[in-house]
This record gives structure tokens, sequence and C-alpha cells, in this order.
């Protein structure tokens, strides 16, 4: 048997949803529970009420498993994409309309060449995030982790809003070119 | 089917991941994403980057009771009721605001009929039903226009729009967007413009009137 080609994480949130696997979501709570709480912190929450949503949050995790498909994500983005909307939930008060969910027909069978593709192309992601600059990670983790509106971001580091955005974009555009040279 | 040609722009896709659009706008990117399976890759791709930020993030220690707190919850039962899904070609985020429900149109003159699915402060939403060969009407002079198709198909200037196919609209676009022939032209459309129901009927009728 060939090595998994599914991080630890994904591996752990395929067995909570296969097999209500509650060590394997034990795992997962302590691999990301200080890593949503942190995001929380970051994005203004007070540590109570960060504690608070990373529950919320990884309770959601182990309720709707069901919906996980490795497919189309890695754990750490299926958990990224639940911990927003719930951020978003709050600030707004009603929840954000969602897409329909895609269901595949009962019985069909993994495809692991379409798993191995986005392992590769999430590892492509990292080296490339890897090779920015300071200043334009600082961008998107503010964008990505803090859920600031631009205004905020602007207000905060000083800069105009049209900089901020041109460099959340070019930070983007960058990560894009890096992928594409990957793949040429 | 015709592959859906027009989309939502990045900007927008990353407003609506970040919450930022009026509830109005995000039912149409949400059901847009619902039909558009490239945009629904482009939207989970950036959180794919999101996942990987996370993941390289120094964590925060919690409370040393937190654990057990989630782990005993896990047995608890829960009341989710279960969500209203799609039905034919409305998409879920359009059927939960209807509640399940067909929606109810209200005759507007010349064939064409609306549902108003939300009118709050910051932007409206509608359901258009257009007979082939008239007039989409237009909703206001000022502001932004997200129309998106969900049946039979309608052309103007831009070219033409089937299912899944979304135009955004300024104010100083000046287009006229007809229905095609054939199938009647169902579309979701929301404008950040106040909807101005005295002036409507008669600002309807008068492209209808030039056919």
């Amino acid at each position: 048997m060939t090595t998994s080609p599914l991080s630890e994480m994904t591996e752990a949130l395929i067995a909570v949803r296969d097999h209500r696997d509650r060590e394997a979501f034990g795992r997962l709570f302590d691999h990301f529970g200080p890593r949503l709480k942190a995001m929380l912190i970051r994005s203004g929450q007070r540590d109570g009420a960060a504690e608070d949503i990373v529950q919320d949050v990884m309770l959601v995790v182990w309720r709707k498993a069901a919906q996980f498909d490795p497919h189309r994500a890695e754990a750490s983005a299926w958990i990224y994409r639940i911990a927003r909307n719930r951020q978003i939930d709050l600030i707004r008060r009603r929840p954000v309309p969602q897409p329909d969910l895609l269901e595949e027909p009962p019985g069909t069978d993994p495809d692991p060449a379409q798993i191995l593709a986005l392992a590769e192309e999430t590892r492509h992601l990292r080296d490339a995030l890897s090779r920015l600059s300071a200043e334009q990670r600082q961008a998107l983790e503010q964008s990505y982790l803090e859920d600031l509106p631009h205004s905020r971001i602007s207000q905060l580091t000083g800069l105009p809003i049209g900089t901020i955005k041109s460099r959340i974009r070019l930070g983007l555009e960058r990560l894009r070119h890096e992928l594409r040279d990957l793949q040429s | 089917m015709t592959p859906i040609s027009h989309h939502i722009t990045d900007d927008l896709l990353a407003d609506y991941a970040d919450g930022r659009l009026a509830q109005a706008f995000a039912v149409v990117v949400a059901a847009h994403i619902s039909i558009c399976d490239e945009c629904r890759a482009r939207v989970e791709a950036a959180d794919t980057l999101g996942g990987l930020l996370l993941q390289d993030t120094d964590g925060v220690a919690l409370a040393s009771d937190r654990r057990d707190r989630v782990m005993a919850a896990l047995d608890q039962p829960v009341h989710d009721p279960v969500p209203i899904g799609p039905s034919g070609i409305f998409p879920a985020a359009v059927m939960q605001i209807l509640d399940g429900n067909p929606p109810r149109w209200r005759m507007l003159g010349g064939g064409i009929r609306q549902q108003i699915l939300i009118d709050d402060r910051q932007a409206s939403l509608r359901l258009l039903y257009i007979p082939p060969g008239r007039a989409v009407p237009e909703h206001g002079h000022q502001g932004m226009e997200m129309t998106l198709v969900l049946q039979g198909s309608f052309s103007d200037s831009a070219g033409r729009f089937g299912r899944g196919d979304v135009e955004l609209a300024h104010d100083e676009i000046n287009h006229q967007p007809i229905a095609d022939p054939g199938e009647a032209c169902i579309c979701l459309a929301a404008t950040d413009a106040p909807l101005r129901f005295n002036a409507l009927i008669p600002r309807l009728l008068q492209p209808l009137f030039r056919i």
C-alpha cells in the first residue's frame, strides 16, 4: 500500500464522517481548536467569546461531517469556511445565503486521482505562499483571518484603501502565477 | 445546455465569502454558485488558501475544561430543522426565502410578472417572469443591478444570457435586455437602488410599447 496522499487531519475528518470516530474528533479538536481561537482573537473576539465560537464551530464539524468531500477540500479549508460563516452570521445577525449542497449519488466510489490532484495543488499553493514577501503575507493573513472590511484595515494601518485592495490582489495574483508556472 | 459564460467577478466573490454583500446580492451570488461549478471552484480555492493560513497560525491555548465540554456535547440531541432545498429551477437560497412554496407572481402588465423577495434598506431582490420577446423591466436608474437567469434567456448589447449567467449593470450602462424567443425568461434580480413602486408600471410599459 502506498502512503496516503491525505493530510492527517483530512484522514481524521473522514473517520469522523464515516465512523463517528470520537478519538479522531479529539485529534481535530486538539489541532484546530487553538488555531481557531487565535483566528477569532485576531478578528477582535474576547477570550471567552472566542472559546464559545470555537465550541460551536467544532460541534458543527461533528454534526455536518457527512457534507465533507475530500475531492474538493482538505479538512483545514472546510473547517476554515465553517468558522468564517459562523463569524459572519454573528456579525450580520442572520445567516449568509448558502449555495446548494453538491451531493454525489449514494454509492459513488472515491476517486483517488482527484484526491491526489487536490493534495498536490494544495502543496503547490503552500510553496507559493512560503515565497511571498512578509508584507504580502501579512496582507493575506489580514484578509483571510481577521475578517475586517477593507475600510477597517485601512484605518488600522493608515494606508489608503486602494493600496490595501491592490496588495491583496497582487498577493493573490502572484499566488496564481506561481501556481501556473509550477503547472507548465 | 449552453455553458455559463457570464460569471461573478473575483472582487464580488470575495465580498460574498467575507460577508460584505447586502443580503439581496448575497442570495444572487449563492444562487449563481449553485448553478456554476467554475465560481464554486473559485470560492473553494480561496478557502484552501484560508485553510493553509489557519493551519500556519500559532494557536492560543483553550481553557482546560473546554475539550471535555465539547466532547460531552457530541451526544446532545440537536433540533436543527431540515433546511429547505432547491426545487426545479430555483436554488435553495431562493426556495428558503419562498419558504418552500412556488412563487406567488404579481402581474405587472404586458405578461410580465414579479415577486419581491427582499426589500430592505440596503437592497432589494425579486423574481421576474418575462414572456418571450418582451423587455426585461429596469429597476431604477441608480446603483448596481445584478441579474441571474434561472430559466430561458435574454439578450442585450452585452450579449446573450442563459441559465446561470449573471449580468452586472451599473447606472451608467444603458441597456435594454429582451427575453429571447422560445421559453419565458425567469430572472433573479438584485438592485441597491430603492424600488420605486409608483413609477414602476409606466416606466415598465414604455419599452414594451416600443417593441
